[in-house]
């Protein structure tokens, strides 16, 4: 840093980002430690941050007292295949709309802006009349059709800035060296444009891994459910909950998206910045 | 493998029409011949069809619903009713709280959010030492399912196994308190929850912004003995402007209609005191079955909540001609 900061300053700003470390952090450490304590330190009146008997019990009663597994299982099919139908779909459509600016491309990208602003409570009452027609409430594919649409419109976004980063000299330098279009696209375009497409469809997959509203209106039975569903099924009737498996379930659930997004974090962000700033 | 040909001969047309022009002139357009707009259509109907029939297409149904007076489970059929529910959503009090509610909660999460944001964005530009552990924990709200943010706010919140209490405690300030389920403490507590679950995006938005800011002005403007606060005012600000007005912009509308987060928080309790008017058009539409009312909820919603940002676009807009 060329600027020269004061010591005083300097202090200040370690002040405020431990400030910041702390309110980021304690939550998720308050999870973890109440997910390992034992039942008779959660009722305690005094908690501690470090569990003082840790134990497994919580994990083992959160699987028995909800069916996660199953949960699990229904959100990684549901949440593959809205990815992987979303991906296949807005490729094609993103390099085209990337190559050549045209009205089309504008109006998906005012869309994705648009359909941001609509409440989704407008959008659900339809979609569970038509989906009820087509006799798909209560089922996987029902919501795996609502998750791919509800993905698409950003994952288009996503792909434009992605294919947009691709030179199209770099295309057109291949071609005039006597490459085939098929060996262009193959060997040019896409092994630059795959980390993009993987990307996206990581997003994709962990915003439908997340998503509760409308698997809550779609799903009815608990063998179908998934797990932002199930895990509310841990707060009691009346909001009294067993907070140990409470915490385990919730920890559990976390961990797959922590760790694709720890995959993707840059590649994500990258990604929305080149879609917003270049369109 | 009919597909795929089709792909790979668009993508070198695209190439080839590239060399024209820059795409978008008018050279471009002459010379672009017919059957390649064929082919383009082909390969972006797949995505547009979907969002068509599964997106744009129920919006509008959910929007005519507003104006009928469907139910959820009734055998006769639903009517067209004008304006009826709307008339009736006038007279709603218990709508117009919740959409108050919603107003208070938008506000409530946004601005803090944004000047939080705006501090840690600013820190994180920095070269300090423990900036790698920020970033990484930055992650942490984001990468949550936003159920498994409430379920674990509840138990910092827990009155008597929480750790919020618990310190509370420890400082000797007192005994806490039941803060999700008091009357006065519910919505600053779910909006405490708001600002950090959404505290990432916004940071790491606005750090892209901050990093297009040209580090040679606030050099020159370092020399010239202007102090930080007139650094960040006259060279940062500027810069920022656009991420910053749009990143609120949009997160005032997605707070406005969240509804994961505080249903697992409160479900608008206590007395509906956090109930958003996302809660309060589920409940409408899912347990009572007023499908057309809920409608009509979600339409009053929209309507608002475009001219609010409107007026706000428009008068930041204009803000920024006069400088």
């Amino acid at each position: 840093m060329s600027l020269r900061t004061s010591r005083t300053a300097r202090a200040g700003q370690y002040a405020a980002l431990l400030g910041y470390l702390v309110f980021l952090a304690f939550p998720f450490l308050w999870l973890i430690s109440t997910a390992f304590k034992p039942a008779r330190e959660l009722g305690s009146l005094h908690p501690t941050w470090i569990p003082e008997n840790p134990t497994l019990d919580n994990f083992r009663k959160a699987f028995d007292e909800q069916p996660l597994l199953q949960a699990a299982a229904n959100s990684l099919i549901a949440a593959l295949c809205a990815a992987f139908i979303a991906v296949l779909v807005a490729t094609p459509t993103a390099y085209v709309m990337a190559r050549r600016r045209s009205r089309l491309s504008t109006a998906a990208t005012g869309w994705v802006v648009i359909s941001q602003a609509f409440p989704l409570v407008l959008l659900i009452i339809p979609l569970f009349l038509i989906l009820k027609n087509l006799h798909l409430i209560n089922t996987l594919w029902g919501l795996i059709m609502v998750y791919t649409v509800w993905a698409l419109p950003f994952a288009l976004w996503m792909l434009v800035g992605y294919v947009r980063a691709v030179p199209a000299e770099l295309e057109e330098a291949a071609s005039v060296d006597g490459a085939g279009r098929l060996r262009t696209l193959v060997s040019v375009t896409a092994p630059l444009l795959a980390p993009g497409i993987v990307a996206t469809a990581l997003f994709a997959f962990i915003t439908a891994w997340n998503e509760l509203f409308f698997a809550l209106v779609l799903l009815k039975t608990p063998e179908k459910q998934t797990l932002p569903v199930v895990l509310t099924h841990f707060i009691g009737a009346e909001g009294a909950a067993d907070l140990g498996p409470l915490a385990a379930a919730a920890f559990l659930a976390t961990l797959p998206s922590l760790v694709v997004f720890a995959i993707i974090q840059r590649r994500i962000t990258g990604g929305m910045l080149a879609g917003a700033v270049k369109s | 493998m009919t597909q795929g040909g089709e792909f790979v001969t668009l993508a070198s047309a695209t190439v080839r029409s590239e060399r024209h022009g820059p795409p978008g002139s008018p050279q471009d357009k002459r010379s672009r011949p017919v059957n390649r707009n064929a082919g383009t259509w082909f390969l972006v109907l797949p995505a547009l069809i979907p969002i068509l029939i599964l997106s744009v297409g129920p919006l509008l149904y959910g929007i005519a619903l507003a104006f009928t007076d469907a139910q959820s489970g009734r055998t006769r059929s639903t009517q067209w009713v004008g304006g009826l529910n709307f008339q009736d959503l006038l007279h709603d009090t218990l709508f117009w709280d919740s959409f108050r509610i919603g107003l208070v909660w938008a506000f409530g999460v946004t601005v803090p959010q944004f000047v939080l944001a705006l501090g840690l964005a600013l820190l994180l530009n920095q070269k300090l030492r423990m900036r790698w552990l920020a970033r990484a924990l930055a992650i942490i709200p984001w990468a949550m399912p936003e159920v498994v943010v409430g379920l674990m706010w509840r138990l910092v919140y827990n009155p008597d196994a929480g750790v919020l209490n618990e310190t509370i405690r420890d400082l000797g300030l007192g005994d806490g308190r039941d803060w999700l389920t008091g009357l006065a403490t519910a919505l600053p507590a779910v909006i405490v929850v708001g600002i950090w679950a959404g505290m990432p995006q916004t940071t790491v938005a606005l750090l892209a912004g901050l990093q297009n800011t040209p580090h040679e002005l606030h050099e020159a403007a370092a020399l010239d003995g202007a102090g930080a606060w007139r650094r960040f005012r006259t060279v940062t600000w500027p810069v920022l402007r656009p991420v910053a007005l749009s990143i609120t912009a949009l997160n005032f509308i997605w707070n406005f209609n969240s509804f994961a987060l505080v249903y697992v928080l409160t479900n608008g309790g206590p007395g509906g005191r956090t109930r958003l008017p996302m809660l309060f058009a589920y409940e409408e539409a899912f347990h009572y079955g007023q499908f057309g009312y809920a409608a009509a909820m979600g339409c009053v919603m929209v309507t608002v909540i475009s001219v609010i940002l409107a007026v706000y676009l428009a008068g930041r807009l204009r803000g920024g001609e006069d400088r």
